[in-house]
């Protein structure tokens, strides 16, 4: 965007008017990408054991997709419509090297406990969507607008699943025993009364099922969610 | 200047720029990060056989630990016999046993075995790499040997990407606390360690596993009887 664009469109449109609000607040809640348009649904399942590595997949997410649609958006005049799903692909997967390369230069501890699943962001369906559905056709600062969106919609559903799993299936959160210890013969609090974590909110049919009840959840509290059949 | 963005010319031209400037960012941040990456794998493994050892390291501390702690290294080949005059990656601590234990093309008898000699509170003991499989991908770790090269006294596990919670739970501390007080050997002979489902792991060469985490226990089982009897090999000899 050059300058005497920008002061033609001052005017016309302040930084943060009601459109660009509704670009981060949306997907939120009533456009939100994994309960609404149900995207995503694979870092979902695999990360959410952890509420730990859920929240640092989410940063990766965050940066990922705020720069991915920063650039496709200032790329969006040049890209050839009949390559553009590659040249997607390619920058989300070049953020994505970024990332992992980063982390496991400046903060190593953080890249073993994410291990493979920095890989995994290039997969998420919700940064191509965003980039094909949006940043192709809006300017620079909207796309912004809609990545920090998209990625905070995405990152608390991934944490809360998180949170609800770690509670349930190891008794911790954020690693961290909160009903006792459950080491055997060594039991104490909760456990010592009988308590048993329950080893299937681990595995992976779980965090759909978590899901499931966030859906519900969200669309019994507004009806307008739900969808004619 | 008017450009015709669907021309066979225009895309092509477009991508080649692309992965040209992609490739270039892309090289020179993993040229650049090189150092850094290596220098945390580096220590990263120090830390783990100081773990092995009961000695709790940071990332800070931990290379100068190291040089207080370990003595000597060495490495013997899979026979249990001592290599001398090896090139400098293949010296015990450039050794990459993971490398090792993946490439099919290196033959079982071909393989490394690098071992470390630390003194702690006026002790010899021996650290000896371990590698195997778990459920979804590697499992490696350190096991300290005591000076009588029989008993276990310490552990440090670790994996890839074994599931959280279950199988991930082998590098807690009280799993591999497990380990300690074992022997590898009983009457001058190797012994294997079992790892065992029914709670009897109190008994003398029986360990208990993780529960649902059966493959992952059992590639521990596997990795440290496989690894052990290699080293005690050597150990019988020189004792």
């Amino acid at each position: 965007m050059s300058k005497t664009e920008e002061k033609l469109k001052a005017p016309s449109e302040p930084l943060f008017s009601k459109k660009n609000k509704r670009l981060i607040t949306d997907p939120l809640a009533d456009n939100n990408p994994i309960t609404i348009q149900v995207l995503g649904i694979c870092s979902a399942l695999a990360i959410t054991v952890q509420v730990e590595q859920a929240f640092w997949m989410s940063i990766s997410v965050i940066f990922v997709m705020v720069f991915g649609n920063l650039i496709v958006s200032l790329l969006r005049n040049l890209i050839p419509s009949r390559v553009r799903i590659i040249v997607q692909l390619v920058i989300v997967a070049s953020l994505v090297i970024i990332v992992n390369e980063s982390l496991q230069a400046f903060v190593p501890d953080v890249s073993e406990k994410l291990s493979v699943f920095v890989g995994l962001i290039i997969t998420n369906c919700i940064i191509m969507g965003r980039f094909e559905a949006f940043a192709m056709a809006n300017k620079p600062f909207p796309s912004i607008l809609d990545a920090i969106g998209n990625a905070i919609g995405y990152a608390w559903i991934l944490v809360l699943v998180a949170l609800v799993r770690e509670v349930l299936g190891s008794g911790k959160i954020w690693g961290a025993s909160i009903f006792g210890n459950n080491l055997p013969g060594e039991e104490s609090g909760l456990y010592a009364l009988g308590y048993v974590n329950n080893n299937m909110m681990i595995l992976p049919p779980m965090a759909l099922i978590v899901v499931g009840i966030i859906i519900w959840v969200q669309r019994s509290m507004n009806k307008e969610l739900v969808e004619e059949n | 200047m008017k450009v015709n963005k669907d021309a066979n010319g225009y895309t092509f031209a477009f991508s080649i720029i692309l992965v040209i400037v992609v490739g270039v960012i892309l090289s020179s941040l993993s040229i650049g990060l090189g150092p850094l990456k290596k220098a945390n794998v580096e220590v990263k493994k120090k830390m783990n056989i100081l773990s092995a050892l009961g000695v709790e390291s940071t990332r800070k501390d931990g290379s100068d630990k190291y040089e207080q702690f370990v003595n000597d290294s060495y490495v013997i080949s899979h026979n249990g016999v001592l290599q001398e005059n090896l090139p400098e990656e293949k010296q015990a601590f450039s050794l990459d046993v993971q490398k090792q234990f993946r490439d099919k093309t290196i033959k079982l008898e071909d393989r490394l075995y690098p071992i470390f000699e630390a003194e702690k509170e006026g002790e010899i003991l021996y650290v000896l790499p371990v590698v195997g499989k778990g459920l979804w991908g590697p499992i490696w770790g350190f096991i300290a040997l005591a000076d009588d090269f029989e008993t276990i006294v310490g552990t440090s596990f670790d994996h890839k990407g074994e599931t959280p919670g279950l199988g991930a739970e082998i590098s807690q501390s009280f799993f591999e606390n497990r380990y300690n007080g074992e022997k590898i050997a009983n009457n001058g002979s190797f012994t294997e360690i079992k790892v065992v489902q029914n709670g009897s792991g109190f008994e003398d060469q029986k360990v208990d596993g993780i529960t649902g985490g059966t493959i992952t226990s059992k590639g521990v089982e596997k990795m440290v009887n496989e690894t052990m009897e290699v080293y005690y090999k050597y150990f019988s000899k020189n004792k």
